[in-house]
């Protein structure tokens, strides 16, 4: 059973791929990690030894910013935005797009689905 | 794409100007300015920038943590006044 930073264990995958499953780690990292600790990247995860396994841990553990330590990171950066008042700190403080996406349409992975507004008639052909 | 480092952080250099006489003579008065791109410095912190907004001046005082930060972000240049007959985006608005 690999358990690597917390909770991760992906277990029929390529180590590669497996990897990936850590918040922080995405194919780039993780193929940077196997070559830093001299592990076949196409081995399975339930085929690792114990050995590979504490490697691979102690890497990680050593140089790559993962799970709740990252995400306590990225919020605290959210939150600089937002006191500070800057303009994307206030598209964070009112959920909208921060990278200047149009807002007219779509936009709905932050601002949630959709609320209908009632009343607005349709316009009339003459 | 980030500036070169070679060249050093962009300031308007009339706005930097006023900064290092107002730094030198030490009274903090209000600095208007239209340079919306000039980035803020570490020595400008402390100090109240009235930045362009495209109408009036916004007041911005500078604090630690907008250091690297333009000053346009601090004066946003649209106002949405919220839908016709909708109470809570006419509060929202105005923070």
């Amino acid at each position: 059973m690999a358990r690597i930073a917390g909770i991760e264990l992906p277990r029929e995958k390529r180590v590669e791929i497996g990897l990936t499953y850590i918040f922080g780690i995405g194919l780039t990292t993780s193929q940077k990690v196997l070559e830093a600790t001299h592990t076949d990247p196409n081995i399975r995860v339930k085929d690792l030894t114990e050995e590979q396994v504490n490697r691979l841990r102690e890497y990680i553990d050593r140089t790559v910013k993962v799970e709740g330590d990252l995400r306590r990171e990225v919020d605290l950066n959210i939150k600089r935005l937002i006191e500070i008042g800057c303009y994307r700190g206030i598209r964070h403080r009112r959920n909208l797009p921060v990278h200047g996406q149009r807002t007219r349409t779509n936009a709905r992975t932050r601002r949630g689905p959709k609320k209908t507004v009632a009343g607005k008639k349709k316009a009339t052909k003459k | 794409m980030s500036r070169s480092t070679k060249k050093g952080p962009y300031i308007h250099p009339s706005l930097r100007k006023k900064i290092s006489t107002m730094l030198r003579s030490g009274d903090k008065r209000l600095i208007k300015t239209w340079s919306r791109s000039s980035t803020i410095l570490p020595q400008m912190v402390g100090l109240s920038i009235g930045v362009h907004n495209g109408k009036t001046h916004v007041t911005v005082y500078i604090s630690e943590n907008m250091v690297g930060h333009k000053l346009g972000e601090f004066a946003p240049t649209r106002r949405f006044p919220g839908h016709a007959g909708s109470k809570d985006e006419k509060t929202a608005s105005r923070r």
